[in-house]
């Protein structure tokens, strides 16, 4: 089953009077389970296409199916709603609010969904549980390493149980060895079934996926096929 | 906007605002002196202008006061001359006001003293106003004891007073002063009546004028028969300075005629005004105009609530632009927060609803410190400054409506800024 239906997606930015082509005509389609990691140099359209696939910006043209939703065209209040439910977002520098607890942190997604209190501090509880962080439930993002913030971010991502997970980086910020702890969380994460697309230069990050898809000058270089397994 | 969702943004708001505790006092400040201020110049003005116009009121609005002044000296006497000049208003204005104006319901001519009274070893300065019984006619007078003078009192002269209450707790403490008799001048007068206070002699600034000023302080009011004091006192007043005696003869200190209507006010204003100038030679006559001047205060009071408020609304300004400068600090501050929450599904509408709430509690806060401050602040100036202060329920309520408008307004627009904000520029900013 296709989730994300990508079809001649473009986005053209306007610097000065030079109008500059991010993304040229690019088709992509993910289906549900997948391990997906783009690639390409930079300025070949990554960070615009991410953007694109986490509705954060609007593609000057083409279509983008999410979940049979046409996303394309939404307004932004639709956007944010889009963005809350379907998609979990992995930063490179976690993005976590510094104010809030690490239960706190995870909630902020239901937060906007309307899930009542009890229900999302139970769920947030859960996923600290699963991404290893039970016993941290209270601490602030300042008194956990780099490693433990990316599992809070991995675990508020999972909140709402979106449609894709969204992940940039996810290991950029790390040394080699929680890197390697992410890294494996998000293999977990995909055998359990959920649909990863990482964003990385990292060969060793793009290894793991099943399709890694190589951009460049704002189009579809070539897609790489992994078989599946490590 | 549900109950849940509300209640988490107040605590998230709260919680950002304690953590910033001293910029959040520091903020609030502007609106807590503020609002502050704003109730407290209200209530000084409003007190102000309630004790002129109940002073004015108890002159009596249908009231004309023509009291006796120093006429303009057009030339220093010898120097060493005795002389008696005479001015002032006479029993024949008096006479003439009732006759030949029919609008004039009652004339009440006065004698004005500063004078001593004693009772036993106990002395108070006081004023004895000679009058007749129909002086009740122009002021009301709260009897609490015994009653007002009479036409017999008039007639045969009684040495019969009626002293005010300062009088009565200074002098007697706790004696009857009913039957008691009191020594003004040499003379014991029977104490028949007491009665409210009616006037303050500070009120009466004309009588003062034409006593010499030998004494200050005066504590109260004591009022005796027209023709007692006549006889009594005399009307020369004899006066030793520097400059050699200063003899003056004065026969009344003050006239008050009232009219029947508050129409007719005005018009008699102008035919006293006539009849006098034609009948004294030197302005030593001067008409004061109760009804008027409670117009005046009344605009007076106006104008006074205006400037007042305004001047306490540019300082709940400065407090509102102070927020907006702090609220954009806090946003700018925190863009990176609001384009994770913007990522994480926060629309737009929470995030302006976030940073509002903020502000609104802040000015929410200030506004209710301010008006417990401000309501505290008048009883203070009334302990220590004396001055009457009334702090009026809807003053508290305008103040707080001010500020939390304040609150919204100044908060709209950072809110606006941080809601709109690109999601990719805020997640990148450092």
């Amino acid at each position: 089953m296709a989730i994300v239906e990508i079809e001649k997606l473009s986005k053209n930015y306007q610097m000065g009077r030079l109008n500059v082509a991010a993304l040229r005509d690019v088709n992509l389609t993910f289906e549900k389970g997948q391990y997906i990691a783009i690639m390409g140099p930079s300025g070949s359209g990554k960070s615009t296409l991410l953007n694109l696939l986490g509705c954060l910006d609007r593609p000057s043209g083409g279509c983008y199916r999410l979940g049979n939703d046409d996303v394309a065209k939404m307004e932004d209040d639709e956007l944010s709603k889009i963005r809350g439910q379907r998609i979990g977002f992995i930063f490179q520098s976690y993005n976590l609010i510094a104010q809030l607890n690490v239960v706190e942190n995870i909630e902020v997604p239901m937060y906007y969904q309307g899930v009542s209190a009890r229900k999302s501090s139970e769920r947030a509880k859960e996923l600290a549980e699963l991404v290893g962080l039970g016993d941290r439930i209270d601490h602030r993002p300042s008194e956990l390493s780099g490693g433990q913030q990316q599992r809070v971010a991995i675990a508020r991502a999972l909140a709402n149980d979106p449609l894709i997970l969204l992940a940039d980086e996810p290991t950029g910020n790390l040394d080699t060895q929680s890197g390697g702890e992410i890294l494996h969380l998000l293999d977990d994460l995909n055998n359990q079934g959920k649909t990863l697309i990482v964003v990385t230069h990292d060969a060793q990050v793009a290894k793991r996926a099943e399709l890694v898809i190589h951009l460049l000058d704002g189009t579809v270089e070539r897609i790489e096929h992994n078989g599946k397994g490590n | 906007m549900n109950w849940y969702r509300f209640r988490q943004t107040i605590k998230l708001g709260a919680k950002s605002l304690w953590m910033h505790r001293l910029r959040s006092t520091l903020t609030a400040l502007g609106i807590i002196f503020g609002v502050c201020s704003v109730i407290a110049m209200l209530a000084i003005g409003e007190g102000a202008s309630q004790e002129a116009q109940d002073q004015i009121a108890r002159l009596g609005s249908r009231n004309i006061i023509i009291k006796t002044i120093k006429p303009p000296e057009e030339e220093r006497p010898d120097a060493q001359g005795s002389q008696m000049k005479e001015h002032g208003l006479t029993y024949a204005d008096a006479e003439q006001f009732k006759h030949t104006i029919p609008d004039i319901q009652v004339v009440v001519p006065q004698r004005r003293l500063m004078q001593e009274a004693w009772y036993l070893n106990r002395k108070i300065a006081i004023e004895v106003i000679g009058t007749i019984p129909w002086y009740t006619e122009i002021a009301p007078v709260d009897l609490y004891q015994g009653r007002f003078l009479n036409s017999a009192d008039l007639n045969y002269r009684q040495k019969v007073c009626i002293i005010d209450e300062e009088i009565f707790n200074k002098l007697f403490l706790f004696d009857d002063p009913l039957g008691a008799d009191i020594k003004i001048s040499g003379d014991f007068y029977r104490v028949i009546g007491v009665a409210s206070k009616l006037e303050s002699a500070a009120e009466n600034g004309g009588s003062e004028a034409d006593s010499s000023g030998q004494i200050s302080g005066v504590a109260g009011n004591v009022y005796i028969p027209l023709t007692t004091a006549k006889q009594r006192f005399g009307e020369i007043n004899l006066q030793i300075g520097t400059s050699g005696q200063n003899v003056e003869k004065v026969e009344l200190q003050q006239i008050t005629v009232q009219v029947k209507k508050t129409e007719q006010v005005l018009p008699t204003v102008e035919i006293l005004n006539n009849l006098l100038s034609r009948s004294h030679k030197k302005k030593d006559y001067q008409i004061v105009v109760p009804l008027e001047l409670l117009r005046q205060a009344a605009q007076t009071k106006k104008i006074f609530s205006i400037v007042l408020g305004s001047i306490a609304a540019i300082s709940l300004l400065v407090g509102g632009i102070g927020i907006m400068n702090i609220m954009l600090a806090t946003v700018s501050e925190r863009t990176r927060e609001i384009g994770i929450r913007r990522a994480l599904g926060a629309k737009r509408r929470d995030i302006i609803f976030q940073f509002l709430s903020e502000t609104v509690m802040l000015t929410m806060a200030g506004g209710l410190l301010g008006i417990v401050l401000g309501s505290l602040i008048p009883f203070l100036v009334t302990y220590w400054a004396h001055m009457p202060t009334v702090v009026t329920g809807s003053s508290l309520i305008l103040s707080f409506g001010i500020s939390a408008t304040i609150g919204i307004t100044f908060g709209l627009y950072p809110a606006y800024r941080a809601a709109h904000m690109d999601p990719i520029e805020s997640l990148r900013h450092e």
